[in-house]
C-alpha cells in the first residue's frame, strides 16, 4: 500500500510513455464513421464515430462503452476487417483499404480455433501460410505453446479443450506472428471471472515480452481499468469516445494493481461516465444520478 | 458392442430366422418367397459361375459415373449459388420442392430423347443424388462460422487459400452428409431405371428373372442388392465416424 | 404494423421469383425442343394443348381416379402407422436406439428391388400400388416422429407436473403443439415419396393409373400424351408440396 519509491518511478514512467507524443504513433484514425442501412429501407443506422483516435506505439489500450456501442466495428475497422463510411484508417503510417495489413494481430471474441487442426497445427497455421521455412516454423510454434502454457495438449483437438485453452490457443496463433498491434475483442467474454483474471495477467506478461501495442475491447470496467494504460469511454450508439482515461500504471504490473487505492477512484470515474450511457443503450432515462428514490 | 448394437442384430437375425422358419415349414408358399439361405447359396453360386459379372459391371459403371457427377456438377452447383444470393433466392423454392416432384416420371422421356442405353439411367441418377449435393454444399457453406473468414482475412489468404483452407474443411462435415446422400440416391435411381425398363444391369436382371418366374435367381439377387446398398451405407457412415470424431466436442 | 408489411412483400418476392424460375424452366424446355425435335419430346404448348384435350377424355379421368385411390389409401396408412410406430419409438427410448439405425438403413434401400416380393405377396391389382406407396412414406414418417419426440425439452413436461396437469392435459396441451411442427414435417416428406412409389409402382406392374398411361405412351411412341401426362403430374406434385410446405413453415414459425 506505501508506494516505494522504485513504484512511483515506474509509475511515473509509465504515465510519461503515454505522453511521448505524435513520433510514436503507431495506428490513427481520424473522422471515423459507420453506418448501414436497416432492415426494409427504415432509414439508416449510425453504427460508429464519427471519431478520432491515435494509437501510441507499445501502449496497451482498454475501450469500454455500453452494449452496442460499436465497439466491435472500431475494432474491426482498425484492422481492415470493415471499411469505414466516412474517414480514414492508418497503421504505421500507411492507410488501411480493404485488406488486413501485415503487422496486425487479431483475437476475436468467438471460438476461432480450426476445428479440424490440432493446438500445434492451429498456432502453426498462419507462419505456414506465410512461407516460413519449416525449422523456424516448428521452433516458433513450440515457443509460443510453452509461452501459453499449452505444452501438455498440442496435440489434442480443439474441440477438447475448455474455452479458455482455446482461447489461449487463437492467442498463441496470432502471437506466433509477432504482430506489432494486437487487437483484442472481448476475448475473456466468455470465461469465469478468476479465468479472466489469470488470463489479463498472460496478456499483461505477453505485453511486455512482445512490446506490441495492444487494444483491447472489453466490457468489464475493472478489467480494461486493471490493465491498460488508457481506457477510452464510449458513449452509446453511435459511439463516440467521451473520454480518454490514463491510469498512469507501472508497465511491470499485473492484477494485484486492484489493491491500489488509484484502482477504486479510477473505475468509479469510468462508471460515473459510463452509468448515463449503458442507461440509454438500455433505453431507460437518467434519473438523475445520486444514490436512493425519494 | 453397445446394449443397442446387440438387441439390433438380435432383431434382424431372428427376423431372418423367422422368415426361414416359414418358408421351410410351407407357412409361406415357395412361389411367394424362398428360405433366406437358399438365397444365400443361389448367390454364391452365381458368383462363382461369373453368370453376374455382366450385370454388375454394368450397373456399377452406371451408379459410379452418376455419384461423380452428382457430386462433382452438384458440388460446383451449390458454390456457385452461394455465391450469387439472386440466384440462390431464385433457385431455393425449386429446391425446397425438388424431392416432392417424382422426378422419375422423366425417365420415359429420357429414353426418347437418349434411347434405350445407359444415359437415361445415369441421368436419373444423376437428378436424384446432385440435389441432395447442392442442398449439402449450400448448408455447409451457410454454417461456415463467419469468424472463420475473418481468421483467414486477418491471416492475410488469397481467394483460393481461404476457399480450400478454411472455408472446404469447415464445410467438410456437410460436404460428406451430401456424399452419403448422392451415393445412396445415385444407387436406387440407377437400380429403379433398370428394374422399369432396360437392358441389362442388375435392376434389368431382378424384373427378369421375374417375369421368368425364376425366384431363385430373383431372390438371389435381391438379396445382393440389398446387402450391397447396406454395407455400402454402413461403411460411408463409419468412415465419416472416424473423421469427425475429433470434431465432436468431448 | 411492420411484420405485415415485411410478410406481405416476402410473399410478392417469392411468387415472382417462382415465375421468374417458371419461365426459365419454358425457354428452356422450348430450346431443347428445337434442339432435339418432335419424335423426341414435344414443344411446352403443344404439351398444353393435348393436356387440355385429355382433360375431355374418359379415359384419362379413369386413370386418374386410378391413380389417386391409391395414392390417398396409402397416404393415409403410411402417416397413420407412421406416426403410430413413431411415437411409440419415440416414448420408448431403448427401442428407439435399437429402431434408428434399422430404419435409416431401409430408407436408402432402393426399395424397387423389394416389388417382385410385394406383387408375389398382393397380385397385381391396387393392393399391390398400396403397398408400394405405404413402403416408400411410411418411412420418413417414423423418423420424423421419433426425432419430434426426443425433442422435446424436458422443460415443458416439469412444467406441466408444477402445474399439476394429468396426463391428457398434458398431451393435449403441451406434447401435442410440441411435436405437431415436425411431425408435419415427417407427413410432407412421406406423402412425396408416396407418390412416388405409387407412380413408380404403377410404371411396372399395373394396366392403369398415370403412371401406366406414362409407359404406355411411351411404347406406343404417342409423345404428346406422355408428356402432358408428365406435366400434369409434375403440376400436381407442386402445388400440393407448395401448400404443404407453407403449412410447414407456418408451424414451425410459430413452435
Amino acid at each position: 500500500m506505501a508506494a516505494s519509491a522504485e513504484e512511483e518511478k515506474a509509475r511515473a514512467e509509465g504515465g510519461a510513455r503515454a505522453q511521448l507524443g505524435p513520433s510514436a504513433l503507431h495506428a490513427q484514425l481520424k473522422g471515423i464513421a459507420k453506418s448501414y442501412p436497416a432492415a426494409e429501407g427504415h432509414g439508416v443506422v449510425h453504427a460508429l464515430g464519427p471519431l478520432d483516435l491515435d494509437l501510441y506505439a507499445g501502449e496497451f489500450m482498454a475501450v469500454v462503452g455500453p452494449s452496442g456501442c460499436g465497439k466491435t466495428t472500431l475494432l474491426e475497422t482498425i484492422a481492415g476487417l470493415t471499411a469505414p463510411s466516412a474517414g480514414t484508417v492508418s497503421f504505421e503510417g500507411r492507410e488501411v483499404k480493404g485488406r488486413v495489413p501485415e503487422g496486425v494481430g487479431v483475437v476475436f471474441q468467438e471460438d476461432a480455433c480450426l476445428p479440424w487442426l490440432s493446438v500445434w497445427d492451429n498456432i502453426a497455421f498462419g507462419l505456414r501460410r506465410a512461407g516460413a521455412a519449416a525449422e523456424d516454423v516448428r521452433a516458433r510454434v513450440d515457443y509460443a505453446v510453452s509461452f501459453m502454457g499449452l505444452g501438455s495438449f498440442a496435440g489434442t483437438y480443439p474441440a477438447q479443450l475448455s474455452g479458455g485453452m482455446r482461447q489461449r490457443v487463437c492467442i498463441a496463433r496470432t502471437l506466433v506472428l509477432e504482430p506489432r498491434l494486437i487487437l483484442l475483442d472481448e476475448p475473456f467474454g466468455a470465461l469465469d471471472q478468476q479465468t479472466r483474471l489469470l488470463m489479463g495477467d498472460e496478456l499483461l506478461r505477453l505485453w511486455r515480452e512482445t512490446k506490441a501495442t495492444i487494444l483491447l475491447i472489453t466490457h468489464a470496467i475493472d478489467e480494461g481499468v486493471m490493465l491498460a494504460d488508457r481506457v477510452g469511454v464510449m458513449s452509446a450508439r453511435p459511439g463516440r469516445f467521451i473520454e480518454l482515461v490514463e491510469t498512469g500504471w507501472p508497465q511491470a504490473r499485473d492484477s494485484r494493481i486492484v489493491e491500489e487505492e488509484a484502482f477504486g477512484r479510477l473505475t468509479a470515474h469510468v462508471w460515473s461516465k459510463l452509468r448515463a450511457e449503458s442507461m440509454k443503450a438500455l433505453g431507460r432515462e437518467d434519473d438523475g444520478g445520486g444514490g436512493g428514490r425519494p | 458392442m453397445s446394449r443397442a448394437s446387440l438387441v439390433r442384430l438380435a432383431v434382424v437375425a431372428g427376423f431372418l430366422l423367422f422368415l426361414e422358419l416359414l418358408t421351410r415349414t410351407g407357412a409361406i408358399d415357395r412361389l411367394v418367397l424362398i428360405p433366406p439361405s437358399e438365397m444365400a447359396v443361389h448367390l454364391w453360386s452365381m458368383f462363382r459361375s461369373g453368370a453376374l459379372d455382366a450385370a454388375m459391371a454394368e450397373s456399377f459403371s452406371n451408379i459410379a459415373i452418376a455419384f461423380l457427377l452428382s457430386v462433382t456438377l452438384g458440388f460446383a452447383a451449390g458454390l456457385i449459388i452461394h455465391a450469387l444470393p439472386r440466384l440462390r433466392r431464385l433457385v431455393d423454392p425449386l429446391l425446397a420442392s425438388y424431392y416432392a416432384v417424382p422426378f422419375f416420371v422423366f425417365y420415359p422421356l429420357l429414353i426418347a430423347i437418349f434411347g434405350l442405353n445407359r444415359w437415361p439411367l445415369i441421368a436419373i441418377g444423376f437428378a436424384f443424388g446432385a440435389a441432395a449435393m447442392v442442398i449439402a454444399t449450400l448448408n455447409g457453406l451457410d454454417r461456415v462460422p463467419r469468424v472463420l473468414r475473418k481468421v483467414a482475412r486477418v491471416h492475410r489468404l488469397g481467394r483460393g487459400e481461404e476457399i480450400f483452407l478454411v472455408i472446404l474443411p469447415a464445410a467438410s462435415p456437410h460436404l460428406f452428409t451430401g456424399l452419403k446422400l448422392a451415393l445412396a440416391y445415385s444407387f436406387i435411381g440407377v437400380l429403379a431405371g433398370e428394374f422399369i425398363l432396360s437392358g441389362g444391369g442388375l435392376g434389368y436382371s431382378i424384373a427378369y428373372a421375374y417375369d421368368a418366374f425364376d425366384n431363385q435367381t430373383m431372390y438371389a439377387l435381391m438379396l445382393f442388392v440389398l446387402t450391397l446398398a447396406v454395407v455400402l451405407n454402413a461403411a460411408l457412415h463409419l468412415w465419416e465416424q472416424r473423421l469427425l470424431r475429433r470434431r465432436r466436442r468431448a | 404494423m411492420s411484420t405485415a408489411i415485411v410478410g406481405e412483400r416476402q410473399w410478392l418476392r417469392r411468387a415472382l421469383d417462382a415465375a421468374m424460375m417458371l419461365v426459365l424452366l419454358v425457354i428452356a424446355w422450348q430450346a431443347l425442343y428445337a434442339a432435339v425435335g418432335e419424335v423426341a419430346i414435344t414443344s411446352p404448348l403443344g404439351t398444353v394443348v393435348k393436356l387440355a384435350a385429355l382433360l375431355h377424355s374418359q379415359a384419362f379421368w379413369r386413370n386418374v381416379s386410378a391413380s389417386a385411390n391409391a395414392l390417398a389409401v396409402s397416404v393415409v396408412i403410411a402417416s397413420a402407422a407412421g406416426v403410430a410406430a413413431g411415437l411409440a419409438l419415440g416414448f420408448h427410448r431403448f427401442s428407439g436406439v435399437v429402431a434408428e439405425p434399422i430404419l435409416t438403413a431401409l430408407y436408402t434401400l432402393p426399395k424397387v428391388t423389394l416389388y417382385p416380393l410385394v406383387l408375389l405377396i398382393f397380385g397385381l391389382g391396387i393392393s399391390a400400388k398400396i403397398a408400394f406407396g405405404v413402403m416408400h412414406g411410411v418411412i420418413p414418417v417414423i423418423l420424423f416422429t421419433m426425432s419430434a419426440v426426443r425433442n422435446i425439452d424436458p422443460v415443458h413436461l416439469k412444467t406441466a407436473r408444477v402445474l399439476k396437469l394429468t396426463a391428457l392435459q398434458t398431451a393435449a396441451t403441451i406434447l401435442a403443439p410440441a411435436v405437431v411442427p415436425e411431425i408435419f414435417t415427417g407427413l410432407r416428406v412421406g406423402f412425396a415419396l408416396t407418390l412416388l412409389g405409387v407412380i413408380i409402382g404403377e410404371m411396372f406392374a399395373s394396366q392403369r393409373g398415370l403412371g401406366f398411361l406414362i409407359i404406355n405412351s411411351m411404347n406406343t411412341h404417342d409423345v404428346p400424351t406422355m408428356m402432358a401426362v408428365i406435366m400434369a403430374l409434375i403440376v400436381f406434385a407442386v402445388i400440393v408440396s407448395s401448400t404443404l410446405l407453407a403449412i410447414d413453415r407456418r408451424l414451425h414459425r410459430r413452435g
